[in-house]
Order: C-alpha cells, then structure tokens, then sequence
C-alpha cells in the first residue's frame, strides 16, 4: 500500500502557546460552556439574596411609646456613624471657652437584679457591674449621640479616659472606696480633652487626652454616672440582660474657666419612658455640703444590640453549598466521564491544571458572592428598617469590608471543593467532606447546640473561620457583651479567619497536586 | 518535529497484573500502522504511556524523539483519540473543540475548520450528552486533528460506527498517512484494518508478537491454500479428504483446502462429478494471519478473539459477517 520515500509531515506554521493564561482562558470556556454550572452559580447568588430577603421581610419589630405601638426608633449613633448607646445621668453647668472640672470620687455603690430566685419577686442585691461607670464628662451638648471626653472610675476596670463612645484608654486599676478615693480632673483646651487622675489631690498622673474636632465654644461641663445591666449567660449560648444602677458619691468640687451662673443643670440623659408615662429606672442627683450623690442607669458605649448589616446575609449557607456542588463537580466530571485525560493531554504538566481550575472556579465564585452581598446587603437593610427594624448603621468602608468578605468566602470556598474534588475523584464524597469542612462547622456554631467555648474553637480551628469575613460590628473590650456567634461574633478577625480557609484550601490544592503527579490517570 | 513514534521496551504492571512486557515497535510517517490485539494486550495502556498518562516502569515512548510531557504544545504534535465518549454531556461538542483550542492558543476559527473536516456540520452545535456514537467519534476525530500535527493516535477509532461512517474513518486515515502523517490505530477487530492500514503491530500478552506489513502477513497466512465454490460441499469435502487434504468449510458454498494444489483439487471434484463453480487461490484475512501467528501462544483474551470472526457471534461478529 504505501510504497517509496514517504516526505513526513509538516503542520502549518500556526503558532500555538500553552502558557499558563492559554489554561486559564481554556478552563474558563470549559466553565462557561456548560449551561448547568452558569446557570446553578447564578443561582448560589440568587438564592442568598432570595433568602434575605425573605428574612428580612419576616422580620417585624415593634415599640412600644406609652401604650401606643410604634415603630422601633433608630438609636443614635456617635461622631464617628456607629449606632451608640447614650444614656447617663448628666449633672452640669455650661463651659464657654477653655476650663476644667476637679473632683473626688469617694464612693462607688449600685445594685443589680439578679435571676428571680421566687419567679415573679424582683431579686435585687447590691453591687457594681465590672463596666458601671462614674466621673467627669465634657459633652458637646445633651443630645445623645453627641461628641464628649471623660476621665472616668469604673466598677472593676480602674479608671479610663474614653471618648467619642469607641475610644478607651486604661488609667490606674483599682477600685474606689472612702479610704482609697480618686481624684480626677478633665481639663479642656480648645478642642483637646486631657484627662488626669489623682490618689490624693497633689499629684496628677495623664490619664489620656482627646481631640474632639468641631466642638463649639460653649459646651457641658459635669459629672455622671452610668451602669450598663448585668449580663448572665443562659443555656448555652443565650444570655440575658438584667437591670443594674451605680451610685457614686463625688465631693471637692471644682471647675475653672467660664461657667454659667446659678446652680448645676440636671439632665437624665435618654432614659426610657415607661408604659405609665414617668421614667423607667430613673437616675437621680442629691447635693448636701458640697457632696453630690448621682445614680444613673444606661451606659456611654457602642451599642451592639440589633440587627447587623449581615443579618440578611443569612443564605449565605445555601449558596455556599450550591458553590460546592459546582466546585466539585467542575473536577470530578471529568473523572467520571474520563475527560481528565484529555484534560492532562492538552496540559500534560499536571501541576498547572488545579492551578488554573483554582484560578477559574475561584474567580467565578467571588463574583457571585459579591453579587449575593452587593445585592443581599444593601436590599435586606432597606427592607428591615422599612419594616421598623433598626439595623446598627457602619461605615461605607465596613460595608464594602462585609461584601468583599463574602465574596472572599464563596471563592476560597470553591477552591476548597474543588481541592476535595481532586482529592476524592468522586462528587458525593468531595461535596460531603467540603460542606462538613466548612458549612456543618458554621452552623453548629451559631445554631447555639454547642457550648460557646466548642464553638469559638470550631470557629479558629476549621475552615469555618472565615465566616468572620461577614462581621461588621468589632468587639469592644470597654462593654460587656455576649460575645458569641450566636450573637454574630466570631473568635477570629476577618482576615485571619478568611486566612484559615485558604491556608486549608492552599494545603489541599497543593496535596491534589502531588497526588495529580504521581498518580496514573 | 519529525513523524514518528518509538516504543522501546516498555513495561508495566498493575499491582500483580503485568499490563506491558517489553512493548516495542516504531509507528513511521505516512502509514497508517494497525496496533491490534485482544482486549488487555496492552495497547491501550501502550498508548496511554506514550501520552503520558500513565507511567511506565521501564522502557521508553518518544513522539518525534521527545518524551510526550516535554512537548509544547502537546496538541500540535501529537493529535490522540482515546475514548470518545469522554465528554461532558452538556457541554456542545463545538464548545469542547473551544476549550482544547484556547488550551493550546489556537482561536475558533481552526475549530470551524475541524469541525468541517470531521463533517460535523450542526452536530456540533449539540450538547454531547445527546449524540450518536458516530457524532462522538467524529467529534474525537475533529479534537484529534485540532493542532493539525503530524502524529495522530486513535483508540479504537471504529467502535460503534455505522457503515457510512466506517467508510469515511478509513478514507480519512488514508488521507492523512498520505499527507505524511504516522497514523497508529488500535483495534481488536482487525477486519477493520484490513484495507487501511500499511503496517501492523500484532499485541499479545504486553509485547508486540508481531510488527510486518499488512501484505506479508497475508500473503503468510494465505500460503498454499485453495478456495472451492461448490453446492455439494458434503460431497466435495469427502473427495478431497480421502484424498489427503485438510478441508475446513467456510460458509455455506465454501470450502478452504490445504495440502492441494488448485489442479488437484479440480482433477478431483471432476472426477467423482461434484458440481463446482470455482476453484481459486485462497486470500486469508487479517484475522486468521493473526490466528496463524498466535496459534502457539496463550494469548489473553484469545476466545473472545475467536468469537468475533465466527459469523453467527455476537453483535461485533454480526458486522464481520455482513462485510
């Protein structure tokens, strides 16, 4: 059949690449090329936002003004956009220009309501809550929310300089009693705020100082107190807040500068009017010789009850699953149909493969958790307060933090399935190990089943941890708070929990790869 | 990059089972050269060391002198069918020419050009999971021939086409061993090969047994036998067995006679008056040069072999009969 010299082949001159971007582009329309995975990757943002929304429409919550239901008020929030707990009973005088305030602090009582040990008998005891608060304050005016500096004793941390709700900077430690008083002394300097604080009067130690930009020429100038309730924990994860008040007893008072005339202003700075018309748990100033007895209940902090702009983002566990599926099926059908080897035909240097269906599946699952949050987060806050539902404001920043943490989630997610699906060659068992990895952990942990220490380790030591992507109220070390996931607080910062989840997907990329190498396909 | 392939002492062996015993031979340019032999021979498993998805324990595979993984880009060297039916079902058969393509940096219009030399035509725009066996193959083919590169390799190219298509694989294999290229087909049915292809590597066993010419291997296993048409092959066969010659009936009207010359043989019919309407040298087929070759040696997957060329067999052996 074939006779004489044969002139062998010669392809045409095309020229071809097979670099890296030449896979990445050749995974990439093998993505886009089959309509199910579009369509179902879609359907993971789709979904979330679905699942927000309805949530978010579920949501109603009511207040109540006297006997009149209203809609829940939006707290203030503080200089710096954070919603803001202002509520303090304020004793003052009006300060026009530069001045201070000195007094003594000699006596921190309060009392606080514990679990009714009869149900329905009120069981108080005496006592100061650790962050209950007493001292001196400069306030731009009465308006809650408004900037202020004070140097402050408190119930078990010594005392602070805190300004601004957000800021807080640790004085001497120790409690206040008649034998080991505190003196302590805010001077104000144009917009600077220097507090002091003194064991006998005579020798003044810095506490902090503050600069509080636009504050106007005349502000408060005064005394206060304050005391958050006490914080129990109930169950496992739950916690109640009971009733607490601080009195404190301040004497040698002095003030410098340009006050106005007549005696000291009283104000109960945001307390709560109850169903009856009068105040819920006044506070309440008594003045005798130069000694003033204040009682005060509420607290001067970031407030961290409420919806969260994440709240809506509660889908995010289904969509997360839909990613996996595709993540994984994205490898393991070409196990099952054998299309691994052409695969490995078209680049026979395997370690680039898991790299650029990484890159890929990567790519495409961010884009759809920056869809679900872009979408989720700013329709499900709009549908929560239309529906009386405040929800603590925060910074476009944090906002853009929250949505591109999403994002970060869905992708290191689907490079963590799509690591499994190499590893397993099998879809049922990657998807399994993917969602027991990184979904099943999540909602253990914030489904309050566990004791909240087990699910502050299952939420450093799993991939779960990344999460954490999606919280954007910080902890504050200066209020007590049940800082659980239950109630949206995650151990790990965001970027140190999204550092989890791609250390465990980089580690089981990089063992798909070894495998991938030695292994016969 | 020159057109060839060389295999040189390859061996394999999967856990206790030894899948490649020393596999040699050499695929040229412009031949199609037949890889046959029973399933679990070691060809597919030859072919996949040569493409470097498996390993082998020994031995060496070169395309063009290079080891598979070393060549860049591989598909404009190397074109291979394994198995057409991996394809992802929803994808279309013209995205999955799209993706091989943007692997290797070609653009879509070298797969329109695939696409219209496999004769593809809308098939391609299909999803695979709905396609014939036929469109898979021919969608194989297009994938194969994407790089348009010199070395072409194909898995049991004519598994489950039908006879339209069966023609047009094999004027396709011819066509592209005349441009040049080295065309090497694996088969178990070697009836399939008979008139395609130039040169035959014969697995048996993980090794090659036999690596000759289409032409000698039949002219081998057709030595010194007579073909006799007759409508009384009772009565033929008993005048030629008495008078010493091995009769083997081959069909219904057909006897095969050896240890005769073709005189013989018509002095001998004529002589007892039995009725015969040719006698004729005996052209043997590709499945008994390979009976012939084998005969001695305990081939795997011998039987199943023997099933194939017995015309009342199962399905494949159906389509050797109507050939």
């Amino acid at each position: 059949m074939s006779t004489g010299t044969v002139t062998p082949y010669r392809s045409s001159p095309r020229a071809g690449r097979d670099g890296f971007a030449c896979l990445l582009r050749a995974e990439w329309t093998k993505f886009r090329t089959v309509r199910g995975w579009v369509l179902a990757t879609g359907g993971a943002a789709l979904v979330t936002v679905l699942l927000g929304a309805l949530l978010a429409t579920g949501m109603r919550a009511t207040c109540s003004n006297g006997s009149a239901e209203i809609a829940c008020p939006a707290p203030p929030t503080g200089p710096g956009g954070e919603a803001v707990e202002d509520k303090f009973y304020f004793v003052y005088r009006q300060l026009t220009g530069d001045g201070s305030i000195t007094v003594r602090v000699t006596s921190m009582t309060g009392q606080i309501r514990r679990p009714d040990a009869i149900p329905g008998v009120r069981n108080v005891v005496p006592g100061v809550v650790p962050w209950a608060k007493a001292g001196v304050i400069v306030k731009e005016s009465g308006e809650q929310g408004s900037p202020y500096a004070a140097v402050m004793v408190t119930g078990e941390h010594g005392v602070r300089m805190q300004h601004d709700f957000t800021h807080d900077t640790a004085g001497r430690p120790g409690k206040v009693s008649g034998e080991s008083p505190r003196w302590l002394r805010l001077t104000r300097t144009g917009g600077t705020l220097t507090g002091y604080e003194s064991a006998d009067g005579a020798a003044w130690a810095v506490v902090g100082t503050a600069r509080l930009a636009g504050l106007p020429d005349t502000v408060r100038i005064g005394m206060f107190a304050t005391s958050p309730g006490d914080i129990t924990a109930t169950g496992r994860s739950g916690a109640a807040e009971r009733f607490a008040e601080v009195t404190a007893v301040f004497d040698r008072v002095s003030l410098e500068g340009t006050a106005s005339g007549g005696g000291w202003n009283r104000q109960d700075v945001g307390v709560t009017i109850g169903p009856d018309g009068s105040p819920h748990h006044p506070g309440g100033l008594t003045e005798s010789g130069g000694t003033f007895t204040v009682t005060g209940v509420g607290d001067i902090a970031p407030l961290l009850h409420g919806a969260r702009i994440e709240t809506p983002l509660i889908g995010v566990v289904i969509g997360l699953i839909v990613v996996i599926v595709v993540a994984v099926t994205f490898v393991t059908a070409e196990y099952r149909r054998g299309l691994i080897r052409t695969t490995l035909l078209a680049s026979p240097r395997r370690g680039r493969v898991p790299a650029a269906k990484a890159v890929v599946i990567g790519a495409v699952a961010s884009v759809a958790g920056l869809a679900a949050a872009g979408v989720t987060v700013p329709l499900g806050t709009r549908i929560l307060r239309g529906g009386g539902t405040p929800v603590l404001p925060v910074g476009t920043l944090t906002e853009i933090r929250v949505i591109a943490g999403c994002a970060a989630l869905f992708g290191a997610t689907a490079v963590l399935a799509l690591a499994l699906g190499l590893l397993f060659r099998r879809g049922v068992a990657a998807v399994t190990a993917a969602i027991v990895l990184i979904v099943v952990p999540h909602v253990l942990a914030i489904a309050s089943v566990l004791p909240a220490e087990a699910a502050q380790w299952l939420l450093r030591l799993t991939p779960a941890a990344a999460f954490a992507a999606l919280q954007s109220i910080p902890r504050y070390p200066q209020v007590t708070y049940h800082y659980v996931p239950a109630a949206g607080y995650y151990p790990l910062p965001a970027w140190a929990g999204l550092a989890v989840l791609c250390g465990y997907a980089a580690l089981a990329l990089g063992l798909a790869v070894l495998l991938l190498r030695r292994r016969d396909v | 990059m020159e057109a060839i392939i060389e295999v040189t002492g390859l061996r394999k062996r999967f856990g206790r089972v030894v899948a490649l015993d020393g596999m040699s031979f050499t695929a040229g340019p412009g031949q199609v050269t037949g890889f046959v032999g029973p399933d679990g021979a070691g060809k597919s498993t030859t072919m996949r060391v040569i493409l470097g998805l498996d390993a082998a324990d020994e031995g060496s595979a070169l395309v063009g002198g290079r080891p598979y993984r070393s060549l860049r880009p591989p598909l404009r060297h190397v074109g291979a069918l394994l198995d057409a039916g991996a394809l992802q079902p929803g994808r279309t058969g013209r995205g999955h020419l799209l993706w091989l393509a943007h692997s290797q940096g070609l653009t879509a219009r070298r797969v329109e050009e695939v696409v219209e030399l496999a004769g593809l035509g809308t098939a391609a725009r299909r999803r695979a999971g709905g396609c014939s066996a036929g469109v898979r193959q021919r969608l194989g083919v297009a994938a194969a021939l994407l790089g348009d590169p010199p070395v072409l390799m194909l898995d049991e190219p004519f598994n489950g086409l039908d006879p339209e298509d069966i023609v047009w694989m094999r004027g396709l294999l011819r066509s592209l061993a005349a441009e040049g290229r080295a065309v090497l087909v694996s088969s178990r049915l070697m009836g399939e090969l008979q008139d395609t292809a130039d040169h035959l590597v014969v697995a048996g066993r993980g090794r090659a047994v036999a690596d000759a010419g289409v032409a000698d291997l039949i002219a081998i296993a057709s030595a010194r036998r007579v073909e006799v048409r007759t409508t009384d092959r009772p009565a033929a066969m008993t005048a030629l067995a008495n008078a010493g010659a091995t009769v083997a009936a081959t069909g219904r009207d057909t006897l095969v006679v050896s240890g005769l010359a073709a005189e013989r043989v018509t002095a001998l019919l004529t002589a007892d008056a039995v009725p015969f309407s040719g006698v004729a040298a005996y052209r043997a087929t590709i499945e008994e040069a390979y009976m012939d070759l084998t005969r001695d040696m305990d081939l795997a997957g011998e039987t199943d072999l023997i099933g194939e060329t017995d015309p009342v067999g199962g399905t494949a052996g159906g389509r050797e009969a109507a050939r």
